[in-house]
């Protein structure tokens, strides 16, 4: 007999006859899925990830792209990778970037990977969408967009369509069907990667990037 | 500093009227060792025209048997004490540890034999504790007739966690008018009895001791206030030795049930201490 | 900086935890730390606030309790069956799952799995699992090299420790310490206090690991079965980097981490996250339900999930001892718990310091070595107050007393039951007993008790250690009663 036939056996001889009552979360989070407008859900969202040390910027759903190039050329970013075949990469002018070289994901991270740990000041990606809640981005890393565009890059720049904003990381699931295929990663981020783990001291830049930036778009009527 | 926590949020309780009579369930300790305490008790009970009966037959609730994993004796011992209320009279304790004993695990002691758990549990729906039951049910409301004082109160877990009565004590201070009361720094912290605990463990007990004794002191209050005996006992013996140690006269921190403080600020004759 | 640091600094000897049993000389020595309790202390007074500040809604924090109690104790109903869901969605989003019912069956598991790989070097992400397993001890045996990289982690490593709290590892050391640390072992390095300056070393060593390393290992959060998905709670961005950047991820989890929804995590990650550190959310929850596809450009080629038994079927078996296994990992017990706060996570000899070690070690190691664990509790309830997932803790700690002293007997529900045993003390309290359950015995008793208290003895066990003697009083309070009458 396996361990693992071992260990179900033993764990079917003695669970309870029947399951217990499954708890009832639509009654809890109810009263957490406020009707507000979507100014009133970006501005907690903002709040929510201001507080966890990340860059909120309002931009136009025409002129985000100039916004990038603003904010690459302010932070000193020499080189932007991102996902060229995406709705938002396809977006991107290098044209418009003064300084900063804009690099398109190419290959897999093996024959990049020395690049992309080294010689790659800032990732660009777009996302699922956001928790209100807590300030959180959603993203769902794909083979356009891969996984450590948002990871390895000391800056992360993330770009948010305002109507996407859910109440609670709950709703999301559910308004999303989550459940019925999830990629091979999805992600939640709030703010950059930190630590407190040397005297509870809070620092920021541990492993992953040092800074998060998002762009919002279609935040109509929320405060600049 | 930490600021004193309100505790969990257990199940609110119903209180019954202002009864004719109620049963003492002085507690082992009180019995033996602080006498007085259980006398203030119910002078002040009977000051309220309610009549105190005392159960000749009570011994103890079985805690220190079934908390030291003893289960069997605690069972043994909590069996003899069912048929000590006879009548549906509320049963007064003057400790939140024994009344939480009765109260939550009689129940699970008794849970193999249907009979006993009933009686348990009927017994456990009438148990209060002697401050819940002054406030709740009697509604204690007297003139202060003291001098001016400071005092601090340290509330026991058990009536805290179980009881859920930490708030009624300062409730029941804060009508007196003469009273100020010191919150000391992490007041919802153990005092580091834990019954054999103290025995068992006595380097970890000492520093929670310790720690407990001197954050009292720092409030300045004149003395310590406390509706667990066993709380009582283990601070104030424990301030007592740090006296002893420093070659002082005077009680640096004494302290006093809870029962008696009430009785003596209100006018009351409180027993002669032993 | 391209120097691999030695992190043994030398020392070759293993690094395991030790028998629960020294238990006592540890506590004598770490209670009389006045470095380590006055930084214990300060530590736990800092997390129980940020706590607090997390649940300003005392109704808001009550609901989400019971959901999460709720949902965690569903699980555990089903939890054959959704551990068999578990694995077949697993297998078919193409992870490979595989059972382990101890630490050496574990450790095989995923040293098998490194052969196979010819793997140097295996990057960890926390996990107490692995800790648990002595995962690092035998991978090291065995000439892998198995590197932290978890900030915390990775100091305690370097330092030749073990963490001393599940949630911050080295919450025992001051950034002094640390600062002499790095200077001692990183190559390279001078003597910097300044944390920020600190935590970029760790970075820039580390990163070189994570570009490097063959296998990334992490534990496991949630586990959920109806999407064959993998969850972890981090927020330095280590734990993403050891499960994206190596070839290979292996997972390592106990069979207690499943949950049957996805839904589910939403509270439980809510109030793991308020519960631990304080903090509303983590910077990541990294949710992992397969290995690359074909056209995906990053990501592990191959993901391993390890689910192990080590005791945890033991205690399921036991309806009451089975809420043991509610427990989602937060820490709030530990940071709570007046007696950890005085001791620290070291003395206690055990993977899982604090009230949760207290009452999950005896499972994994059995009564025997950890029977004086559950003693170390004056039950004031603080722990079981803060859960989250409402585990009983007190009761649990009071059972095990039971266990660990009751006569050894057949069919036990532990291993090591009756290890505690104690003759002597079996007839302390069934004398107790004896006159404590008869009315007349105890009057007696109590009598003499109160007539010969000039016999009391002037020093009493434990008691006297630091207070005066108890004494009876000269007339009992039923004395007392009668005579008023």
């Amino acid at each position: 007999m396996s361990s693992r036939d071992r260990i179900l056996a033993r764990l079917r001889t003695s669970r309870p006859a029947q399951p217990l009552p499954l708890p009832e979360l639509d009654a809890h989070y109810a009263p957490r899925a406020r009707n507000e407008s979507t100014p009133e859900r970006v501005a907690r969202f903002r709040t929510g990830i201001e507080n966890f040390h990340a860059e909120v910027h309002l931009a136009g759903e025409g002129d985000w792209p100039a916004v990038l190039a603003r904010l690459c050329a302010e932070k000193g970013v020499g080189s932007l990778m991102y996902g060229a075949d995406t709705v938002a990469g396809r977006k991107l002018d290098p044209a418009a970037f003064a300084g900063t070289v804009l690099r398109p994901w190419a290959g897999s991270i093996e024959d990049i990977k020395a690049d992309l740990f080294h010689r790659t000041d800032a990732g660009f990606t777009q996302t699922l969408g956001a928790i209100a809640e807590t300030g959180t981005l959603i993203l769902w890393p794909s083979e356009a967009e891969p996984r450590t565009l948002s990871l390895v890059p000391p800056i992360h720049f993330a770009l948010l369509d305002a109507r996407n904003i859910h109440a609670t990381f709950y709703d999301a699931i559910r308004a999303g069907h989550w459940a019925d295929g999830l990629p091979t990663n999805a992600l939640l981020i709030t703010g950059p990667s930190k630590t407190a783990d040397i005297q509870q001291t809070l620092a920021y830049g541990a492993h992953g990037p040092k800074e998060l930036i998002v762009i919002v778009i279609n935040a109509e009527g929320a405060v600049q | 500093m930490s600021s004193p926590s309100n505790g969990p949020a257990l199940p609110a309780r119903t209180y019954p009227k202002r009864p004719a009579a109620v049963y003492f369930y002085a507690t082992c300790l009180v019995d033996l060792f602080v006498p007085e305490a259980g006398m203030d008790a119910i002078t002040l009970l009977e000051r309220e025209g309610i009549r105190v009966i005392f159960p000749e037959g009570q011994s103890c609730c079985g805690q220190p048997a079934f908390s030291s994993g003893f289960p069997d004796e605690a069972r043994k011992v909590a069996a003899s004490q069912l048929d000590l209320f006879p009548e549906d009279y509320p049963i007064v304790v003057p400790s939140g540890s024994c009344a939480g004993m009765i109260r939550w695990h009689w129940e699970k002691i008794f849970a193999d034999d249907p009979t006993l758990h009933a009686r348990a549990a009927a017994v456990a729906a009438r148990t209060f504790e002697l401050a819940e039951f002054l406030l709740h049910v009697v509604g204690f409301q007297r003139r202060d007739e003291g001098e001016p004082i400071a005092v601090t109160l340290h509330t026991s877990c058990s009536a805290r966690r179980e009881m859920g009565t930490h708030l009624v004590g300062r409730e029941l201070l804060a009508r007196l008018g003469n009273v100020t009361l010191a919150h000391h720094d992490h007041e919802s912290e153990c005092c580091g009895f834990g019954g054999s605990f103290s025995l068992k463990h006595p380097d970890i007990s000492t520093a929670m001791v310790s720690d407990k004794v001197a954050a009292l002191k720092a409030t300045g209050a004149r003395e310590v206030v406390t509706a667990d005996c066993g709380c009582l006992l283990n601070i104030t013996k424990r301030a007592e030795k740090e006296d002893l140690d420093a070659g002082r006269a005077q009680p640096s921190l004494p302290g006093e049930h809870l029962a008696t403080f009430l009785l003596r600020r209100t006018g009351g004759q409180v027993a002669e201490r032993s | 900086m391209s120097a691999q640091p030695n992190i043994r600094g030398g020392d070759t000897r293993p690094i395991a935890f030790v028998s629960a049993q020294a238990l006592r000389e540890r506590m004598h020595e770490a209670v009389n730390d006045p470095h380590l309790r006055t930084s214990f202390r300060g530590a736990m007074d800092f997390l129980m606030a940020k706590r607090a500040a997390q649940f300003p809604d005392e109704s808001e924090l009550a609901s989400l309790r019971t959901q999460s109690e709720g949902i965690r104790q569903y699980s555990l109903s089903k939890l054959p069956e959704l551990l068999e869901q578990l694995e077949a969605n697993l297998t078919r989003n193409g992870v490979q799952v595989h059972w382990a019912a101890d630490p050496d069956e574990a450790n095989a598991i995923m040293l098998g799995i490194a052969r196979r790989h010819s793997a140097k070097t295996i990057v960890k992400g926390k996990s107490m699992v692995s800790e648990e397993i002595e995962f690092n001890h035998a991978m090291e045996a065995a000439g892998v090299e198995a590197l932290e990289s978890d900030m915390g982690e990775y100091i305690v490593q370097l330092a030749g420790e073990k963490p001393s709290h599940i949630i911050m590892p080295a919450i025992h050391k001051t950034k002094e310490q640390i600062a002499r640390l790095f200077a001692d072992k990183v190559p390279g390095v001078d003597y910097t206090d300044n944390v920020d300056a600190l935590i970029q070393i760790g970075r820039q060593v580390l990163r070189e690991k994570f570009e490097h390393a063959d296998i990334g290992l992490s534990g496991v959060n949630f586990a959920v079965a109806e999407t064959g998905t993998l969850c972890l709670v981090e927020n330095e961005g280590n734990g993403r980097m050891c499960t994206t950047v190596p070839r290979v991820h292996m997972a390592i989890t106990g069979i207690e981490k499943v949950v049957e929804k996805l839904e589910h995590v939403a509270p439980l990650f809510s109030i793991l996250t308020r519960s631990a550190t304080g903090q509303a959310v983590t910077t990541y929850f990294n949710m992992i339900s397969g290995p690359r596809k074909p056209d995906e450009k990053d990501g592990p080629e191959e993901v391993h999930l390890i689910l192990l038994d080590n005791g945890r079927s033991q205690a399921y078996a036991d309806e009451q001892l089975r809420k043991t296994l509610q427990c989602i990992r937060c820490g709030a017990c530990m940071n709570h718990c007046p007696v950890y706060t005085r001791i620290g996570g070291h003395a206690y000899g055990t993977t899982y310091p604090g009230p949760i070690g207290k009452i999950v070690s005896p499972h994994m190691m059995g009564l025997a070595q950890t029977h004086l664990l559950p003693t170390v509790s004056t039950l004031c309830g603080a722990c079981g107050e803060v859960c989250p997932v409402k585990i009983p803790i007190p009761e649990l700690l009071v059972r095990l007393r039971g266990e660990a002293q009751s006569a050894p007997h057949a069919n036990p529900a532990m291993v090591g039951q009756g290890a505690g045993y104690s003759a002597l003390a079996s007839f302390v309290w069934r004398t107790w007993a004896r006159i404590y359950a008869r009315p007349a015995n105890y009057r007696l008793f109590s009598w003499l008790a109160s007539r010969f208290r000039m016999f009391a003895p002037s020093r009493q066990s434990g008691w006297t250690a630091a207070r005066t003697p108890l004494k009876p009083a000269p007339r009992r309070l039923r004395d007392r009663v009668r005579d008023r009458r």
